[in-house]
């Protein structure tokens, strides 16, 4: 099939063909490309120490800052749920550990790993990293906003741990907050508690739309030449949509933290039914708590894709340039992002099914999330089939990357499982539900995040991470993962509720203990798994060996730059012109088997370059 | 402003310029200042908050078990000894509206390099904007001394108050950003930062009179977002 290219469609740079971008001017040379439209950007150097790594506008800077806030709030997430397996595995050993406790352990482990661990470490880590390289950017668009995004975010993260210390502990209601137990006496964290949580769900929106607006312009507007939409690395589409479902999602969270925090401060009753305590009516009276979970999931469901599509976007690119072949379907696969994108808004009530709805709503939002498999298969498929006859390397970054597929697979399947109304009422809040997001938006992004490491650090840190012990870390998570997830699915079906401290002398006891055990063991393992990482990169950064300029023989930008790892500014005197798609591996008749973005047609010439 | 000249790109009208502009590469939106696009994408996420407010509110409503005040009645102003209903609402609706067509001169002033008239306009923009909020409080303090409270009222739904307060309160929020902000530019655009290319105080970048039409973006997304909560909160 390689060899046996339709002529017809490929792109023969002998002709006299029109480039791209060239409409209105005639022109015979194939390498034109037109002249930039804005002149060059403005950029403020810094002039001192605080400027130039704490108080930063450098866009590569702020996103080493944002991964390793995130990174830190990530461990602090895999203790959490240390403490829980713990307490599930071993409660004789978890003496310390009250329900209470449990339940803030629980709460504060979602809410961290969902928004401050994985939305910040894709958006504000890998975002602000890859957008200005990838698209040829000097920097950001505003890079005073994009510091100030950073720093809120830092913030919103100071605030909500400093919710471990005062009294009465963190918010112990679940990561979904639901009125009206949140804010109630009684449960876990009801004082400051929740206040705290739902100030720093505020703050960190309001310094993800700064963020946020900086990703989508620079994307938008501040392309270099040459660089078409369909022109740009999956990544970038991939982080580029996320942002999108943020701006319009994290409205909603917004005025849900708001409105609580008037019924938490002020005694409204937004979210807030008459309520009958110990034989007393309280003052509150004639809310709607559905409206919350409305208000909610319009935010959680495209959450989730928040965090899935750049990971699906990186681990495109990922495959790509070690199976050295061009990703399958690259226009397919753009348009699954987008219409994944847009399907997330009208799938959210299936969360919901059990909230005591409208059945034919429940018919709907089923419709609708079942569709949503559609775009999500097409691009497993692409996945497959651009390994398929490639030349796969199965270095570190590919192993986790076949991970990823395998994971999602999984995940995915259980989330048909529980698309379905009449599957999911009896297997809602049990660990089967546990199984499967954990899986497809835990295990899977996570993956994908750990291949971008060990894919992205020789041009982060001009060094290249230990491979053997990078095998270590990837097949004792892989492996480990499973036997975390795996049994759960069972657990599931045996119907062991999801968020109980312990199950005393409930039927699911015999049968579930021995399970439970199991689950432990593996999360400490796989936990402490991670931090060969972490030792990884410290022993990298101080004995490693120098990474070349290119080291994985990659097309897309951020690998051509003047210095490595690039300096304030990126490309040194002169942005990058671009003349084809970052996807031309093993192109037939090439000299190499990789041909970079900013080669020229007629330095290809006699090569069947598809035209891009 | 004149239609934007790119060299070597044909703009063409309707859908299909659209979809060339998209197709494109460098910019998408050919000759549209980068903080332009910001604040529409913004406006946009803004639209979002603000849409969430009001369907709130529309649930609120529509869940209570105890009667909704009557708008009219509640919104009375007394004026000669007659109850008016709606009166200062209109007064305040007509004060914003009128600081959106100010706005909308100074812009135009301000790509002129009038720097005179387009601050003069600004400032009467900002005192708009200011009557506003000084009237909104007043509105609230009439209500807090007849006794509407966010957590109760004294002529039905408790929900009427906590709508009311953190709606208006959001939106007072933002005109009174805005106010703030057409101050500074007031002072920038008399003291001639523009033409002297001088740097922002926190960005250290040089500035352009687009900054006063991306402030009118904005100050206009305020008046419309009222023009909203005015229907849902006072004629329905």
């Amino acid at each position: 099939m390689s060899d046996e290219y339709d002529n017809n469609k490929s792109y023969q740079a002998q002709s006299s063909e029109v480039m791209d971008g060239s409409t209105g001017s005639v022109s015979p040379d194939i390498d034109y490309v037109r002249p930039s439209e804005v002149g060059e950007q403005e950029l403020y150097h810094p002039h001192s120490f605080i400027e130039k790594w704490v108080f930063c506008q450098d866009a590569k800077v702020i996103g080493v800052q944002y991964f390793l806030t995130a990174v830190f709030t990530g461990v602090v997430g895999l203790i959490l749920s240390w403490l829980m397996r713990l307490q599930l595995g071993f409660p004789e050993l978890a003496g310390f550990m009250t329900a209470e406790h449990y339940y803030q352990f629980v709460t504060m482990h979602g809410m961290i790993m969902v928004v401050y661990f994985l939305t910040a470490l894709f958006l504000g880590g890998f975002g602000n990293y890859l957008i200005p390289l990838m698209v040829g950017a000097r920097d950001m668009v505003f890079p005073y906003v994009n510091m100030l995004s950073f720093w809120m975010f830092f913030v919103a993260v100071a605030v909500l741990m400093a919710s471990f210390f005062v009294p009465g502990g963190p918010t112990g209601a679940g990561w979904t907050l639901y009125p009206p137990q949140t804010i109630l006496e009684g449960t876990p964290g009801a004082g400051m508690g929740i206040l705290l949580m739902l100030i720093s769900l505020s703050l960190f929106v309001i310094g993800f739309t700064m963020g946020g607006l900086n990703y989508m312009i620079t994307i938008l507007q501040a392309r270099t030449r040459g660089m078409t939409l369909m022109r740009m690395p999956l990544t970038v589409w991939g982080i580029f949509t996320a942002t999108v479902l943020a701006m319009l999602a994290f409205p909603a969270l917004l005025v849900s933290a708001i409105m609580m925090t008037l019924d938490k401060v002020l005694q409204t009753s937004f979210f807030m039914p008459t309520i009958l305590k110990a034989g007393e009516v309280l003052e509150y009276g004639g809310g709607s708590p559905i409206l919350f979970q409305h208000l909610f999931w319009f935010f959680g469901h495209p959450e989730v894709y928040i965090v899935a599509l750049p990971a699906f976007g990186i681990v495109s690119d990922l495959i790509s340039v070690h199976a050295r072949k061009n990703i399958f379907g690259y226009r397919m696969m753009v348009w699954a992002i987008v219409g994944i994108g847009a399907l997330s808004f009208f799938v959210w009530a299936h969360h919901m099914y059990v909230s005591g709805m409208n059945p034919w709503f429940g018919f709907f939002f089923a419709t609708t999330t079942l569709i949503i498999a559609v775009p999500t298969a097409m691009k497993v498929y692409n996945w497959i089939l651009t390994l398929w006859r490639g030349n796969i390397r199965i270095n570190v970054v590919m192993l986790w990357c076949l991970g990823f597929i395998v994971t999602f697979v999984n995940g995915g399947i259980t989330g048909i499982f529980l698309g379905n109304v009449s599957v999911d009422v009896p297997l809602s809040d049990t660990y089967f539900v546990i199984a499967h997001f954990h899986m497809v938006m835990g295990i899977a992004p996570l993956m994908v995040i750990m291949g971008a490491v060990y894919h992205w650090f020789p041009l982060v840190a001009g060094k290249m991470l230990d491979e053997g012990l990078g095998k270590w870390h990837f097949w004792i998570t892989f492996l480990g993962a499973y036997s975390i997830y795996f049994p759960m699915h069972y657990l599931g079906f045996i119907g062991v509720p999801r968020r109980y401290f312990e199950m005393y002398d409930s039927p699911y006891m015999t049968s579930a203990v021995g399970m439970n055990e199991f689950i432990s063991i593996a999360a400490f393992i796989v936990g402490a798994a991670q931090f060969i990482l972490i030792f990884n990169i410290i022993k990298t950064l101080k004995t490693g060996k120098k990474a070349e300029q290119n080291p994985w023989k990659a097309n897309s930008l951020e690998w051509y730059t003047s210095t490595v790892p690039p300096e304030h500014g990126n490309f040194g005197d002169r942005l990058p012109v671009v003349h084809r798609w970052p996807y031309d591996f093993s192109v037939p008749g090439a000299k190499e088997d990789y041909i970079p973005q900013t080669t020229a047609p007629s330095e290809v010439i006699h090569t069947k370059v598809e035209k891009t | 402003m004149s239609e934007p000249k790119i060299d070597g790109f044909e703009l063409k009208p309707g859908f299909k310029g659209m979809a060339s502009d998209t197709a494109s590469d460098q910019t998408m939106f050919k000759g549209v200042h980068w903080g332009k696009a910001m604040m529409w994408i913004f406006l946009l996420s803004d639209t979002f908050v603000f849409s969430c407010f009001l369907i709130s509110y529309m649930k609120g409503r529509g869940s209570t078990p105890v009667e909704w005040p009557n708008p009219s009645e509640v919104f009375a102003l007394e004026a000669f000894g007659v109850p008016v209903p709606l009166l200062l609402i209109a007064l305040m609706t007509f004060v914003l509206i009128t600081s959106s067509g100010t706005m909308a001169i100074a812009v135009k002033y301000g790509y002129e390099k009038n720097r005179k008239m387009c601050g003069w306009l600004l400032l009467a923009t900002a005192l708009g904007g200011l009557t506003f909020v000084g009237m909104q409080a007043y509105e609230w303090s009439k209500l807090i001394h007849e006794g509407v409270r966010p957590w109760a009222n004294p002529f039905g739904a408790a929900q009427f108050g906590s709508f009311f307060f953190m709606i208006t309160g959001f939106h007072g929020f933002h005109v009174s950003i805005g106010v703030i902000f057409l101050f500074i530019y007031t002072y920038k655009v008399f003291a001639g930062h523009y033409e002297k290319g001088k740097k922002g105080w926190f960005t250290k970048l040089k500035g352009d009179y687009v900054e006063i039409e991306i402030l009118g973006l904005y100050w206009h997304f305020v008046d419309l977002v009222w023009v909203f909560i005015f229907a849902f909160f006072y004629l329905w």
